[in-house]
């Protein structure tokens, strides 16, 4: 039955029947990176230096070196990343069970509410109504919050600071507890920076996304883009970390399948 | 009297760019005191330790006892203008292009009579004149006779101009405008004439104070400018790299830790990716392009000055990482000084005592202001200096280095 499945799959891939959504921004030097105040240690941007192009540094090939964070571009949290998940067993790149990586997504079109409060938090209420319209959330899938941020490619609108701090959509915290404990998530997705909302060191618990989701052993993603493409249910994405030993997170190339 | 320095005009196009020529540079060992003495903006001669007597030429021995301790000790200047000459014709590359050209005999107060070259707004001989020491095009000390009082348009003088490095009608790149210095510099080469200055910011995403206000000035374009970025790097210097006169790398990391106070590497990593490696990725991008317009008409690309630290002297062990970044830079610095010298492009090299920044909240006063720091920076760009010490910490740091350096590395192991 299996091996029929995985067929009929690559009789889709190939046909164009089911199509490869590309979840991913590009790895770019101009592309922003998450910002903390600055006496913290920070995340590397992404970097990259030539090596050589066909050239007396190297006559017939061309190749780079390049530098990030594990946190950097589109990228994949894992529970060791937080202070809640430090103790977990199989909690780092490396040691993340690989069946967790492939999963069914369900998307929640909170775009409108996004463009109209740039702090909007998505709620338990909110869910619920979409579960209404859409089935109940299947256990060990993903809940990936589309609000169309990825479209905000000026890095200053993407990141949208002001002097209190950023503004970017993002979980509210009683929402979290519920995709956790009721609904059994495998992890939160987000077309911002983090998987938290801007403010949301302000909310109790500060970054409730990452306390609750990493404490509970389940992932992030962040930096998504093309959620709009995806449909609300029935979605499988690819998301695996680079296997970075002991790493708290790695950018990543995201996946969609979706039917054609 | 002195014309005024015409706004130039617009470049003609169809015109090569004229190859920039040196004059004649080199020198004896004993004659580059001229030159290190005026690379810090001061005229100094060898005073013989036994005799006393003040000897130019620059020589191994005292002309009148042959006593070979001769230190150099700064010199007041003053003196007689005794002859004088205009040079109509000359074999010399340098020179040849820069005809007419004044000369003029001054015997000095302190004793001996010196070649120098005549300002402008010097009276013809016998007349008072007050000498000092300038770098010339190929770095090397030379004497300038000026007027002993100040005359209108002191600056624009024509002989003097190939000496400095005056902003005025000068294209000018600051790399980084986010910081107070960076905005004290924008206003001072703005107050001093520049025509154009570019204005480097990174990571705009973080609103910093200021800036706007910067950008909102007649003559100031703001510019995205990344140092750890080299393609950045690359296309901004792709963009105005050609038209750049003067560039003021003022982008520097600066945090306050030692080896023992911060585990981990990043915070050095940091500093050095910005004092070091963002000086290197500029000095390849630019530093091309300068050079092939160091002769281009009276507004020629002609400075590159680079804020160090008088930490990059010696080690302040309080900032070690950073001491280390900019001892690094220093020496970045003096290799790009040899590079750019056969296009008589001036490295100057700004190393201020502790700024009166963010980072240093908790350091004791005297601190440098930002507005202090940019009205040297002004200064040494007028003056074609070489090395500044701006600020009472840095001169004093800098004279104790001088005298004894190991005395001032346990000196400053004690204050940190």
């Amino acid at each position: 039955m299996s091996t029929d499945t995985l067929a009929a799959l690559a009789a889709d891939l190939l046909s164009g029947r089911i199509r490869v959504i590309d979840l991913t921004q590009t790895l770019a030097p101009e592309f922003p990176q998450i910002v903390l105040p600055p006496e913290f240690g920070q995340c590397w941007p992404f970097r990259i230096e030539e090596v050589s192009r066909y050239d007396e540094r190297g006559p017939a090939w061309y190749w780079n070196n390049f530098s990030c964070g594990e946190h950097t571009g589109t990228h994949f949290d894992a529970p060791i990343h937080w202070i809640s998940g430090r103790d977990l067993p199989n909690n780092a790149t490396d040691t993340v069970p690989v069946q967790h990586l492939v999963g069914r997504a369900c998307v929640i079109d909170c775009s409108r509410e996004a463009a109209a409060d740039p702090d909007y938090l998505l709620t338990r209420e909110r869910v619920l109504e979409w579960e209404r319209h859409h089935g109940r959330i299947p256990p060990r899938a993903w809940l990936l919050m589309r609000t169309d941020w990825s479209k905000r490619t000026d890095p200053v609108a993407y990141q949208n600071f002001d002097e209190t701090g950023q503004h970017t959509p993002g979980p509210a915290s009683d929402l979290v507890r519920f995709l956790v404990e009721e609904r059994d998530v495998i992890g939160f997705g987000s077309e911002a920076i983090g998987t938290d909302a801007g403010q949301g060191y302000h909310l109790r618990p500060p970054y409730p996304c990452h306390y609750f989701m990493h404490g509970a052993g389940r992932y992030g993603l962040q930096c998504l883009t093309n959620l709009d493409r995806l449909p609300p249910t029935g979605a499988v994405i690819f998301c695996a970390p680079l296997k970075i030993k002991n790493g708290s997170g790695s950018p990543i190339r995201a996946l969609a399948l979706v039917p054609g | 009297m002195i014309p005024p320095l015409p706004r130039p005009k617009r470049k003609n196009p169809v015109l090569r760019t004229r190859a920039p020529l040196l004059p004649p540079g080199p020198r004896s060992r004993a004659a580059l005191g001229l030159t290190a003495a005026a690379a810090l903006g001061r005229f100094e001669l060898q005073e013989c330790a036994a005799c006393g007597a003040v000897q130019y030429p620059p020589r191994e021995a005292c002309h009148r006892c042959l006593g070979v301790e001769l230190p150099w000790r700064r010199q007041s200047g003053e003196g007689e203008l005794i002859a004088e000459t205009t040079i109509h014709h000359s074999h010399d590359t340098f020179f040849r292009e820069r005809l007419p050209w004044r000369l003029g005999m001054v015997r000095l107060d302190a004793g001996p009579t010196v070649v120098a070259h005549l300002h402008g707004g010097c009276g013809t001989a016998p007349a008072r004149v007050l000498v000092g020491a300038r770098l010339d095009k190929a770095g090397q000390g030379v004497l300038v006779a000026f007027p002993p009082e100040e005359v209108p348009n002191m600056a624009d003088d024509r002989q003097l101009r190939e000496m400095t490095c005056d902003p005025k009608y000068r294209k000018v790149l600051i790399t980084d405008g986010k910081t107070a210095v960076g905005q004290a510099l924008v206003r001072a080469v703005c107050a001093a004439g520049a025509e154009l200055v570019w204005v480097g910011h990174a990571e705009p995403w973080k609103k910093l104070p200021g800036l706007e206000q910067i950008d909102a000035m007649p003559g100031v374009s703001l510019v995205p400018l990344d140092l750890t970025d080299s393609r950045a790097v690359r296309e901004i210097a792709g963009e105005i790299g050609g038209k750049v006169d003067i560039l003021i790398n003022n982008a520097e990391v600066h945090r306050t830790q030692g080896i023992a106070s911060r585990s981990g590497i990043e915070v050095a990593r940091a500093e050095m990716d910005v004092n070091y490696f963002g000086l290197l990725r500029l000095a390849q991008e630019f530093a091309p392009a300068m050079r092939a317009r160091a002769a281009d008409g009276q507004s020629s690309a002609t400075a590159w000055v680079n804020l160090l630290s008088v930490f990059a002297l010696s080690s302040f062990p309080g900032q070690g990482t950073y001491s280390a970044s900019k001892a690094a830079a220093l020496s970045l610095s003096q290799t790009l000084r040899a590079e750019m010298r056969p296009a008589g492009i001036r490295v100057i090299d700004v190393f201020p005592g502790p700024l009166d920044d963010e980072w240093n909240q908790t350091l004791p006063p005297p601190k440098v202001s930002p507005e202090a720091l940019a009205r040297a920076i002004v200064a040494a760009l007028r003056d074609g200096v070489e090395d500044v010490y701006p600020g009472e910490v840095a001169a004093e740091w800098f004279a104790r280095w001088r005298e004894n350096p190991k005395a001032l590395e346990r000196e400053l192991a004690s204050q940190s």
